[in-house]
């Protein structure tokens, strides 16, 4: 979205936006001159307005975050002249919700030269006759193409000026949200369809109304559920740093941990969705250590028997707290094992080789990685390259060879990822502010946890030159119709 | 409490029952009329419920099978008919819940319902309120027998009248559904009638709404365009129902989370282990026996779980993990470390609101703050005792603390909660436990 609250805009950006807007008086023009159905405009722009977040109260939680309802819009490209059609729009943008001038305008602008199109493409195809005809299976035809022109063009003005005021590469502002916006466009085209066919029918403002609301309860349940996402990916986060809360010497290391794993996997070859699988892996390693008592965690002096013993029981702690967690299942094998060894004195099983499950195998080189590279109250950190020295004479004994190999050559290629921590905050912090905002959040399980307070971010970090799949907040409700089919779906 | 409300279900679909068979015997009798409708509307019906919410969510879990039922029974005596509504619905349905159980329990679907309860041939229960839901908008449409009263109708007042059918019809399946549950209710587990028919209307406005116009719309498009429209309205319905399977998981994937989280102290050794579980359910079952809305008793569970999150804090576990036994200031402190935790968590700010407050006399709290710190004092207060009799000198130190800190009405509640509770594993183990619910 064009930051313009904060920051003037670029030039070229206000010249993009006067030009659309213009534009758009320019496409609405000619139904002042011609006999419009003035009515119809009106019941469509109303409708269209209500459904604009911030007018009408829905339930505690409007679905603010979705963008504009596109099947009323469509309804309207279908059975009104393109000039009328334009009109729709515009009311609701400009009154509609709490937004900078310019950004009304250029949303009433945009709105209205995409609606323009649709319709003229609507009409080259003869869609108001087939709809009054009730001509159906061709009548999807224009329907599908005014949806299709709609989707081409809304993206282009949008991406045009994200390229202008934001300065996007064209590529993320033209190529990357395209085919996320054509199926859901297309479904609101039916939606037009169905409502505009009705209305032609003599329904009148009964179709207008029944028509798009199961779309608008699917929008809404949506933004819920958008909602209930962050507050889990905010849980999970609550738990990593119930970690550092006991033991705050290690803070950040659960994080750091996590971006080594991913790192490992990534070089490995593994796909997506095990790439992230590892990173919660190694981002929640330690989670058992809340099962430890504090005061043995916070020792500084050397440990005596009994109390290595009850810091070696973190892992089976661990794996009991995240039991019955489903999409914890796959990281629970490496919560478990991490502690493992290739020659079998690890705990808590010992097992040996390839007995040791995989992720758990890649936790093990991360966590040392950076157990390492990190100050402790006992020691001083190590410089990178000494550490990867030790790991390779360990390579073998305690550590998987790939995974060490792995871990080298990633580094060598990008070695600030995992530059050495800060010196470690002061203990006893409260364990809430500590937390970072939940503003940066992906939106799926399978959550990559922002880089922790007390740290400042690594600019490569691996989390930020491959977008994660499901990390771009969807910010429309054409992206979030698109990953309630994909719940179907999968 | 499953029990009671599976015997509940099949007492209604035992009635319901008789009925179906009545339809589909008269629809084949009579013959079967406009069969292309029939299958179309079947094949919508079929459809919504193979790809049904999976149960746990206390809302419509098939929208698309419902108004597609709805739809077809709105089509008017002269191409449905009760009768045929009635049997089309049913068999759909049936067919349904036969292909889903055939296909037995499904690898999964998705990433965040990888795991989550599956979705299961259709509930029963939920398949006979359709059925009647159906039948009153058939009959609706053909009072008392006659013939059709959308003959002539055209345009806005035919819509206008389908509206008002089905906003009848969402009523009745609302006052059904709540009487259903307070069957249930006197059985144990269920809950009261009115906050059952409050929580049924206020549903309506959401989810409710969206399958009535689903259902109008597709009667009027199917008689104004003919069988074609049937999959053009049916498609976005399939993804208002997509979003609630969305929704539904994520929900399941944040309380198995949260669950996480709330053993968190249990694993550390800060509360006995099963404590959160155990004082969530008894509070879910004390806020519904005090009728508390759908939602609020979402929230109170959540509270319930994360209450004693704020002795992670601690540097020594309190003895037994029983905050009770501590001084008021001691509890506050850690009561407001909690509260400042779950505010990290994301949870609405009533549950944070609601695990600060949680050792505040009961006039500083909100309701489901006064359940939780009455629940869990009754649970740190048994957790050593195993026999009914802790159980009895529990309750009685609760009652007579009522004047300040536990809310007598609160107390009653969990009084009744309890003896039904006692009596059903009374009868359940032949002996006593201290395992409930």
């Amino acid at each position: 979205m064009p930051g313009t609250s904060r920051r003037p805009l670029p030039r070229e950006a206000r010249v993009t936006v006067v030009a659309v807007c213009a534009a758009g008086a320019l496409c609405a023009a000619p139904a002042a001159a011609s006999a419009t159905a003035w009515g119809t405009v009106a019941v469509l722009a109303v409708l269209y307005a209500l459904c604009e977040p911030g007018v009408v109260p829905v339930g505690r939680h409007p679905p603010s975050a979705v963008g504009p309802f596109v099947p009323v819009l469509l309804a309207g490209a279908l059975i009104l002249p393109p000039s009328a059609a334009a009109l729709v729009a515009v009311p609701g943008s400009l009154a509609g919700r709490p937004l900078p001038w310019v950004r009304r305008c250029w949303r009433a602008g945009h709105l209205a030269v995409a609606v323009w199109t649709a319709a003229l493409a609507a009409r080259l195809l003869g869609g108001p006759a087939a709809l009054r005809a009730a001509d159906l299976p061709y009548a999807l035809l224009p329907a599908a193409v005014a949806a299709l022109v709609f989707s081409l063009v809304s993206t282009a003005l949008t991406g045009a000026v994200l390229v202008t005021a934001e300065r996007c590469p064209p590529a993320t502002a033209w190529g990357d949200p395209l085919p996320a916006a054509l199926g859901p466009h297309l479904t609101y085209g039916l939606v037009g369809l169905t409502t505009g066919l009705l209305w032609l029918r003599g329904y009148g403002a009964f179709a207008a109304v029944l028509v798009p609301l199961p779309m608008y309860v699917a929008c809404w349940v949506f933004a819920r559920a958008r909602r209930v996402r962050a507050a889990h990916d905010a849980t999970v986060r609550a738990l990593v740093q119930a970690v550092d809360l006991k033991d705050p010497y290690t803070r950040g290391h659960s994080e750091r941990v996590g971006r080594a794993s991913a790192l490992i996997a990534a070089e490995l070859g593994m796909d997506d969705d095990r790439v992230d699988t590892l990173r919660l892996a190694g981002i929640l390693h330690d989670i058992g250590k809340l099962g430890v008592p504090t005061r043995v965690l916070r020792k500084s002096g050397p440990l005596d028997p009994e109390e290595r013993r009850l810091i070696q029981l973190h892992p089976e702690y661990g794996h009991e707290m995240t039991r019955g967690v489903a999409f914890l299942e796959e990281a629970r094998a490496a919560i478990l094992h991490h502690h493992e060894r290739l020659d079998g004195s690890g705990y808590p099983h010992g097992l040996a080789g390839a007995e040791i499950p995989e992720p758990a195998r890649v936790v093990a080189v991360a966590d040392a990685f950076d157990a390492m590279t990190s100050t402790r109250s006992y020691r001083p950190a190590r410089p990178v390259a000494s550490a990867l020295a030790e790991l390779q004479r360990c390579s073998g004994t305690h550590f998987d060879p790939p995974m060490v190999a792995a871990l080298t050559r990633a580094l060598t290629r990008q070695p600030d990822v995992t530059a050495p921590p800060d010196a470690p905050a002061a203990p006893g912090g409260p364990w809430p502010a500590t937390a970072p905002t939940p503003s940066a959040l992906p939106s799926a399980p399978g959550p990559a946890p922002e880089p922790a307070a007390g740290r400042p971010a690594p600019t490569a970090a691996p989390a930020s030159h491959r977008v994660p799949r499901q990390a771009a907040a969807p910010t429309s409700v054409g992206e979030g119709v698109l990953l309630a089919v994909w719940a179907v779906g999968a | 409490m499953r029990k009671a409300g599976t015997a509940a279900g099949w007492a209604l679909a035992v009635g319901v029952g008789g009925f179906v068979v009545w339809g589909v015997g008269w629809a084949a009798y009579a013959g079967v009329r406009e069969p292309g409708a029939a299958c179309a509307f079947g094949g919508v019906v079929l459809l919504g419920e193979l790809l049904r919410v999976p149960p746990g969510t206390d809302r419509e879990g098939a929208p698309l099978a419902t108004a597609g039922g709805l739809g077809y029974a709105l089509l008017g005596p002269t191409a449905a008919g009760v009768a045929q509504a009635v049997a089309v619905v049913a068999v759909a349905t049936g067919a349904a819940g036969l292909m889903a159980r055939a296909a037995g329990p499904r690898a999964g679907h998705g990433r965040h319902g990888r795991h989550a309860r599956k979705a299961g041939p259709p509930r029963v229960e939920a398949a006979a309120r359709r059925v009647l839901l159906v039948a009153f908008a058939a009959v609706c449409c053909q009072p008392l027998g006659g013939g059709d009263v959308l003959t002539g109708t055209a345009g806005a007042p035919r819509a206008a009248f389908l509206v008002a059918v089905l906003g009848a019809t969402a009523l009745w399946d609302a006052v059904l559904a709540a009487a259903v549950g307070a069957a249930v209710g006197a059985a144990g587990g269920g809950r009261p009638f009115a906050p059952g028919l409050r929580d049924g209307v206020r549903g309506l406005a959401g989810i409710g709404s969206a399958v009535c116009a689903g259902g109008v719309v597709m009667a009027l498009a199917v008689r104004s365009a003919g069988l074609w429209a049937v999959p053009l309205v049916a498609l976005p319905l399939l993804l208002t129902q997509a979003s609630l399977r969305g929704h539904a998981a994520v929900r399941a994937t944040y309380r198995q989370t949260v669950g996480a989280l709330a053993r968190a102290t249990e694993v550390a050794g800060y509360t006995p282990p099963g404590h959160a579980r155990r004082v969530s359910e008894l509070a879910v079952a004390v806020g519904r026996e005090l009728g508390l809305p759908a939602r609020q008793l979402t929230l109170l569970e959540y509270a319930a779980l994360m209450h004693d999150i704020g002795q992670l804090s601690l540097v020594d576990p309190v003895p037994g993990g029983a905050t009770e036994p501590l001084d008021g200031e001691r509890r506050q402190t850690i009561a407001a470390l909690g509260g400042e935790v779950v505010r990290r968590t994301g949870a609405p700010s009533e549950v944070a609101l609601i695990v600060e407050r949680q050792a505040h006399p009961f006039r500083e709290q909100p309701l489901a703050g006064r359940i939780v710190r009455a629940v869990n004092a009754y649970e740190d207060l048994t957790a050593e005792a195993a026999a009914p009799a802790g159980r009895l000198a529990a309750v009685e130190r609760l009652r007579l603390a009522t004047g300040y800190e536990y809310d007598p009405r609160v107390v009653e509640a969990l009084t009744r909660v309890l003896a039904r509770q006692s009596t059903r594993t009374w009868l359940d183990a032949g002996g006593e436990g201290k395992e409930v619910g």
